[in-house]
C-alpha cells in the first residue's frame, strides 16, 4: 500500500526536482547561494535556508555515525555483547531492566545511549559516545580535504555511483533542498548529462530504498513472531510449573482450552496466577515500533546475532552503513563549504583546510549535545523538525523560481546548451505544475497536522517497563522546534526583503 | 505431606522444620533433550538419592549419609517432587537445609551432569545457582580498535594538511619565479590581458554556451 505513494511521489517530485537541482548548480557553477543569487537577486534567502538546513543537519547526523562506530567496534568480540543481557549484581540472574526487554533494546539504550527517563533529566556527557563523535567529524574532515576540489578529480562525482552513496540513507534519500546537490553539481563539467544521471540516480536510489524496507520488515516480523513465541512459552511455563502438568501437555495450540478448564478444575490456584498470564497477541507485537533511528540499530543487531558468524556480519553492516552516513556528511558539509568557499571574504583570508577544520570543530561541539544522556530526545527533536518543514518550503521556492522568475523557456536554453537536448513534456508539465501543486499541498497537510495534534509529544524510556512511553515536550523544547524550523524559512521572505531594501537604498 | 507417613513424629515443631529443610525439584526433561528424553522412573529417583548423597559427602568428609537416607515425595508428571536428607546416626532427623544447600551448590554441576541438565532444566528452587560471569579482557576491546582507528585518520589528516602546505609553497616559489625570469626577459609567458596562460584555470571558468555548441559552424583552418 506504500509503494504507490511512494512511486507516485518519486515521478512527480523525486525525479523533476533531482534533476532540476542538477541542471542549476551545473549551470550557475556556484554553491546555493549563488546559484540562487544569479537566478534572481530577491532569492539570496533561499540560498541561505540551504545552508541552514545544511547546517542543522549535520550538526545531527554525524552522531548516526558515531553510532554505527560504536557498533562497529563492539563487532570485535565473542560473544556480540547485544546478544546476550548482562548479570546481576549479585549474579543471581539477568540484570532487571534486561530481562523486562530484549538484550538487543537493551545494549542500543542503556549501554549505548544510556538514556534518562525524560527530556527534563539531562545527565552527563557520555564520554564512549563523544570519543565516537570526535573520530566521526575526523573523518569527515580528513574526506573534505581532498574531496570537491575545483580543478580536476571531477571523474569521481559525474560517477552516479558516487552520488548514489550520498544520496541513499534512510532519512530524505534525495538529498533535496539541502544545496548539496547544486553544491555537488557546480564541479561538474557544463557539457555533463544531468538528464540522465538526475534519472539514474533517483531510479537506483528508490530500488535502494524499496530493498531496503522489505529487508527492514522482514526482519521486524520475525522479531515481532520471536517476540510472541517466547511470550506464549513462558505463559506456558508458568501454567506448568504451578499445576505440575506434565511437560508437552500444554501447546501454543491448546493453551486456550487449558486455560479454561485449569480455572474451571483450581479456581483458586488459578487467581492467584492469573495477573502474571499475559495475553500474547502478535498485533501487539508488530505495533510496538521502536522509533526513529534506533530501528536501524536495533533490528539489525537483532537480525545479526542470530546468524551463524555474526561478527562477519555485523562488521560488513556497520561499514556499508558507515560508508552511506559519511556519503550523507559529505554532501551536507559541502553544502555548507562551497557558498563559504565561494565568497570572497573568507576565501582569501583563510585557506581552505582552516575554513573545514573550523565547520567541522564547531559542529562536534554542537554534537556533543547529543552524546548526553538526554540527547537521543534532542536528535529526535531535531530529526523530525529541522529540515522537514523547512525543506518543503525552499524546494516549493526553488520550482517556482526556476519556472516563473527565470523562466522556464531561458532554463529550457541553457540545458540545451549544456547537454545538446531540451527537455521533454514531461519535465516541463513537472516543474511547472505537478510539482509545486503537490508540494503545497503536503505543506498544508503538514501544517494542519501540527495544529491538530495539540501538543506534541516524544517517545521516552522507560526503565522501569522496559518500553517506551509517550510523553509531552516541555516548554524550552518547543521554543527550540519554533526556533529551528523558523530559522531556516525566515531566511527566505527575509533575504527577499533584504535585498528590496538595498536596492531602495542605492537608488536614492 | 508424605513425610509423615516415613519419619515418626518427634518434635512438636517437626512439620515447620521439616517444610525447612525439605527442598523442591523440577525437571524439564524434554524441553533439554528433546527427543533424546528419558524417562523419569524409580531407577532415576534411584539415581537421584545417589547423587544427592554423594554431594552431602563429598562437602563434609565426616558425614555418614546413606542412599537410604534420602527420601523423595510427592513425584508429579510436570516431573517434580520434594526431597529431604535425614541423618540416620541421629535418629532419623533431618539434616538442616543450609548443610544440604551448600552441599547441592558445591557439587552442582556433577548432579547436573549425571542427568544430562543444566542449571536451568534441573531446578532446585530454594538454591539460586550463580551464572558464570562472560570473561572480560582488562582492556575493552572496543577501544583498542578506536585507537587503532584514530590513528590511521589522525595520520592521514596530517600527511594530507602537510602536502597542502607543501603545495602551495611550491606554487608561490613558482611564481616569484616565474615573475624573476620575466624581468630578466628570459622566459616568454604566454599572457592574456595581463595573466599568464598557465594560471588561467581554463576548465573552472565560465563558458560561453552560444560559441561553445556549435564549433562546426566555424570553417576548419
Amino acid at each position: 500500500g506504500f509503494l504507490i505513494p511512494y512511486f507516485i511521489m518519486l515521478i512527480a517530485e523525486g525525479m523533476p526536482l533531482l534533476y532540476l537541482e542538477l541542471a542549476v548548480g551545473q549551470r550557475m557553477r556556484r554553491g546555493s547561494i549563488g546559484a540562487w543569487k544569479i537566478i534572481s537577486p530577491y532569492l539570496c534567502g533561499v540560498g541561505v535556508a540551504s545552508v541552514i538546513v545544511s547546517f542543522f543537519l549535520s550538526m545531527y547526523y554525524n552522531v548516526i555515525n558515531a553510532w554505527a562506530f560504536w557498533y562497529l567496534f563492539h563487532s570485535f568480540q565473542d560473544p556480540l555483547p547485544w546478544a546476550t543481557c548482562p548479570l546481576n549484581s549479585n549474579r543471581t540472574g539477568y540484570e532487571d531492566e534486561c530481562e523486562k526487554t530484549s538484550s538487543t533494546q537493551y545494549f542500543w539504550y542503556r549501554q549505548t545511549l544510556n538514556i534518562s527517563p525524560s527530556l527534563e533529566a539531562s545527565g552527563n556527557v557520555q564520554w564512549e559516545q563523544a570519543l565516537c563523535l570526535t573520530l566521526a567529524w575526523l573523518v569527515v574532515y580528513l574526506c573534505i580535504l581532498r574531496g570537491t576540489e575545483s580543478t580536476g578529480k571531477l571523474e569521481q562525482l559525474s560517477n552516479p555511483k558516487t552520488w548514489i552513496s550520498a544520496a541513499t540513507q534512510i532519512f530524505f534519500s534525495l538529498g533535496l533542498g539541502f544545496g548539496s546537490l547544486i553544491a555537488f553539481a557546480s564541479y561538474n563539467e557544463p557539457t555533463n548529462n544531468c538528464e540522465r544521471h538526475a534519472i539514474i540516480v533517483s531510479l537506483i536510489n528508490s530500488t535502494t530504498s524499496i530493498f531496503a524496507s522489505i529487508v527492514t520488515f522482514s526482519i521486524y516480523g520475525f522479531k515481532a513472531t520471536f517476540n510472541y513465541e517466547s511470550c506464549i512459552n513462558k505463559v506456558i511455563l508458568l501454567l506448568l510449573n504451578a499445576f505440575d502438568l506434565e511437560e508437552g501437555s500444554l501447546t501454543a495450540d491448546n493453551l486456550n482450552e487449558m486455560k479454561d478448564y485449569l480455572m474451571a478444575t483450581h479456581p483458586q490456584e488459578y487467581a492467584q496466577l492469573s495477573p502474571q498470564l499475559k495475553n500474547c497477541s502478535l498485533e501487539a507485537e508488530l505495533d510496538t515500533a521502536v522509533q526513529g533511528t534506533g530501528l536501524a540499530f536495533i533490528v539489525y543487531s537483532e537480525a545479526i546475532k542470530n546468524m551463524e558468524v555474526p561478527q562477519l556480519y555485523s562488521v560488513l553492516y556497520f561499514v556499508m552503513l558507515l560508508m552511506l552516513g559519511i556519503g550523507s556528511m559529505l554532501g551536507n558539509t559541502a553544502a555548507i563549504l562551497t557558498p563559504l568557499t565561494d565568497s570572497r571574504v573568507i576565501a582569501t583570508r583563510f585557506p581552505k583546510e582552516v575554513i573545514s577544520g573550523v565547520v567541522c570543530f564547531i559542529n562536534c561541539v554542537i554534537g556533543l549535545i547529543f552524546t548526553m544522556e538526554a540527547g537521543n530526545y534532542w536528535f529526535d527533536i531535531f530529526n523530525d523538525y529541522a529540515a522537514t518543514l523547512s525543506l518543503l518550503l525552499i524546494v516549493l521556492v526553488e520550482t517556482i523560481a526556476v519556472c516563473y522568475i527565470y523562466g522556464i523557456r531561458r532554463f529550457e536554453k541553457d540545458l540545451y546548451t549544456m547537454i545538446g537536448r531540451k527537455p521533454n513534456w514531461y519535465w516541463k508539465i513537472m516543474w511547472a505544475f505537478a510539482s509545486p501543486l503537490l508540494i503545497i499541498s503536503l505543506f498544508i497537510f503538514y501544517l494542519t497536522d501540527y495544529i491538530l495534534t495539540g501538543t506534541l509529544q516524544y517517545q521516552a524510556w522507560d526503565a522501569t517497563q522496559g518500553q517506551l512511553v509517550t510523553k509531552d515536550y516541555p516548554s524550552y523544547a518547543l521554543a527550540v522546534i519554533g526556533l529551528l524550523v523558523a530559522a531556516s524559512t525566515m531566511c527566505i521572505p527575509l533575504g527577499a526583503l533584504v535585498t528590496f531594501i538595498r536596492k531602495r537604498l542605492k537608488r536614492e | 505431606m508424605c513425610f509423615i507417613n516415613l519419619i515418626s513424629l518427634r518434635k512438636s515443631s517437626f512439620f515447620q522444620q521439616n517444610a525447612q529443610n525439605a527442598f523442591k525439584v523440577r525437571l524439564s526433561i524434554k524441553t533439554a533433550l528433546g527427543d533424546n528424553a528419558y524417562a523419569w522412573d524409580a531407577n532415576e529417583e534411584y539415581l537421584f538419592k545417589a547423587m544427592v548423597a554423594f554431594a552431602m559427602r563429598r562437602y563434609s568428609s565426616k558425614s555418614t549419609t546413606q542412599i537410604s537416607d534420602v527420601l523423595l515425595c510427592n513425584v508429579t508428571d510436570r516431573v517434580s517432587f520434594w526431597f529431604v536428607v535425614t541423618d540416620s546416626s541421629q535418629n532419623m532427623t533431618t539434616v538442616p537445609g543450609s548443610v544440604v544447600e551448600a552441599a547441592i551448590r558445591m557439587n552442582r554441576n556433577r548432579i547436573n551432569s549425571a542427568f544430562l541438565l543444566s542449571d536451568k532444566t534441573l531446578q532446585f528452587l530454594k538454591i539460586t545457582s550463580t551464572l558464570s560471569p562472560p570473561v572480560e579482557p582488562s582492556t575493552p576491546v572496543w577501544l583498542i580498535v578506536f585507537g587503532v582507528v584514530l590513528c590511521l585518520i589522525v595520520a592521514g589528516i596530517v600527511f594530507l594538511v602537510v602536502a597542502g602546505i607543501q603545495q602551495r609553497k611550491k606554487k608561490n616559489k613558482e611564481s616569484t619565479e616565474r615573475e624573476n625570469l620575466e624581468e630578466k626577459g628570459e622566459v616568454t609567458v604566454t599572457v592574456e590581458n595581463g595573466i599568464p596562460c598557465e594560471a588561467l584555470d581554463l576548465k573552472a571558468g565560465h563558458i560561453n554556451g552560444v560559441f561553445a555548441a556549435d564549433d562546426e559552424r566555424f570553417t576548419s583552418l
